[in-house]
């Protein structure tokens, strides 16, 4: 038989409640603020990848290769034990008075998640017709403003099924950050299991809530698809 | 306006346009047609420099396109283009299809490059369909607002590569009436097609191209009438023949 006494009282209620509420909300901030960086970072390593001079191509070609190509719990040591040694002392005490575990776990997740979405929304570009572009450089837009107004918004629309499953990675390769004292849902639930020994209630919990923020991004995505698709389909 | 002189063009070994010396004066329609391969699609795209040349001179409006100092944006924003895919831009709608370029470009004020953009939407019969996507349109609207959208620059120079090759016939009318009232206007256009009732009614001269070479230029009734190379009266004879013979457009 089993001897084990499930108790979810003791999880959705009173001080370990709150714990990992103030997990959740770490977690929120961290995949929220990831995914709007990262989604802008790999808008622009998308462009530099395309560009017409070599050199920026190169450039984001290393950047890709270097950061698809290594483990991310490397990459979050790297900027949390690496970084401040070539940082200027003043952005060290910045981050260290803001919270500089933070700020580590951010960098390497945008970073780390950007060279994904890059290669996604280049591939967007690259199946929208020349024709495009041909039309918006007739029109007298650089190719850097084409770009901007005519090939990314529509690469970007097709590339919406991709951006949401790197966008879920983000938030769930955010407990990640817990290795380096971040405060967020997991580290808040191995908490809770260190002080209560209630394991399997405590990392449920932290199930349900991964599920549920991805569940939830998944379907506002879906929404804004289904809205804007159906009426921009290529003519 | 237009000024093309011994300009030549190779596609790797294939030499499209060879030796071309063309002038187009300001308010002129100019047809260009010719068999297709002739290299006249490639010839009208090097007037905004889609395709660069390889060698010879192109000054258009004053720019000459082979000097490298030229801004060739600024130039671009001179000249509306009117591609034979339309090629209107999915994500936007209609009046923000128009309205784009002038804003962003030009930049023109929303409100008034929105009313701009309504006017035109009239002058090509298609004001009730502001708000509406390209994909909701037909082939002919969609070349309409393609148009609209070359207008909204206030461009000195049209150029249309096969405007209706893409259309259904009955769509056909609708843009080449279109095509007519700018002529009256004394817009200078370029523009490559089939449509040779266009030509006689429209055109104040007819260009036909081979095999990358300009073989014959006159005056619509001149070509129509009495083609004087031998290549034009074949291309006139298999386009003609079928219906009417080749005299069906020389009255």
């Amino acid at each position: 038989m089993l001897s084990y006494q499930f108790d979810w009282s003791i999880i959705l209620s009173g001080k370990y409640f709150e714990w990992l509420l103030s997990g959740l909300k770490v977690t929120l901030q961290l995949s929220l603020a990831g995914i709007i960086l990262s989604f802008l970072l790999g808008l622009i390593v998308a462009v530099m990848r395309m560009s017409h001079f070599s050199p920026i191509r190169w450039a984001a070609w290393a950047f890709l290769e270097f950061t698809r190509n290594t483990p991310l719990l490397v990459q979050i040591f790297f900027w949390y034990f690496g970084s401040y040694k070539f940082l200027p002392t003043a952005v060290n005490d910045w981050l260290n008075a803001q919270s500089f575990e933070f700020a580590a776990a951010l960098i390497a997740l945008t970073i780390y998640t950007s060279a994904f979405i890059a290669e996604d929304i280049r591939s967007g570009v690259l199946s929208i017709p020349k024709e495009q572009m041909e039309a918006a450089r007739s029109a007298g837009f650089s190719y850097l403003r084409s770009m901007q107004y005519i090939i990314l918004p529509q690469a970007v629309r097709i590339t919406v099924p991709p951006l949401v499953n790197q966008f879920l990675n983000l938030a769930k390769n955010s407990s990640l950050a817990m290795t380096i004292g971040v405060m967020e849902l997991t580290y808040q639930a191995r908490q809770v299991e260190s002080y209560t020994f209630k394991g399997f209630e405590a990392f449920t919990a932290a199930t349900v809530v991964y599920l549920a923020i991805s569940i939830i991004i998944t379907f506002l995505v879906h929404q804004y698809n289904e809205r804007v698709l159906k009426l921009h389909k290529a003519a | 306006m237009i000024q093309f002189t011994g300009v030549h063009k190779w596609f790797k070994q294939l030499h499209v346009l060879n030796d071309i010396n063309l002038h187009v004066t300001p308010g002129e329609v100019m047809v260009v047609c010719g068999p297709s391969g002739s290299g006249k699609s490639t010839l009208i795209r090097t007037i905004n420099q889609l395709e660069p040349i390889d060698q010879g001179s192109l000054v258009v409006d004053d720019m000459d396109l082979s000097d490298k100092k030229t801004d060739i944006n600024k130039l671009r924003a001179e000249i509306g283009f009117v591609f034979q895919q339309f090629n209107l831009y999915p994500h936007l709608t209609v009046i923000n299809n128009i309205t784009l370029a002038p804003i962003k470009i030009r930049n023109t004020p929303k409100k008034e490059a929105e009313e701009q953009a309504m006017q035109l939407l009239i002058r090509v019969g298609l004001a009730e369909k502001r708000d509406a996507y390209p994909a909701q349109l037909s082939g002919g609207q969609q070349q309409r607002v393609a148009i609209a959208r070359g207008l909204a620059m206030r461009p000195k120079i049209m150029l249309f590569d096969e405007p209706t090759s893409a259309l259904d016939p009955e769509m056909i009318g609708e843009v080449l009436q279109v095509m007519q009232d700018l002529a009256k206007t004394g817009m200078t256009m370029v523009v490559v097609t089939h449509e040779m009732g266009f030509a006689r009614e429209v055109a104040h001269r007819v260009v036909f191209m081979d095999a990358g070479t300009i073989l014959e230029e006159a005056k619509p009734k001149d070509f129509f009438c009495n083609p004087q190379h031998e290549r034009a009266k074949q291309f006139l004879n298999q386009l003609l023949t079928p219906m009417h013979g080749a005299g069906a457009l020389c009255d």
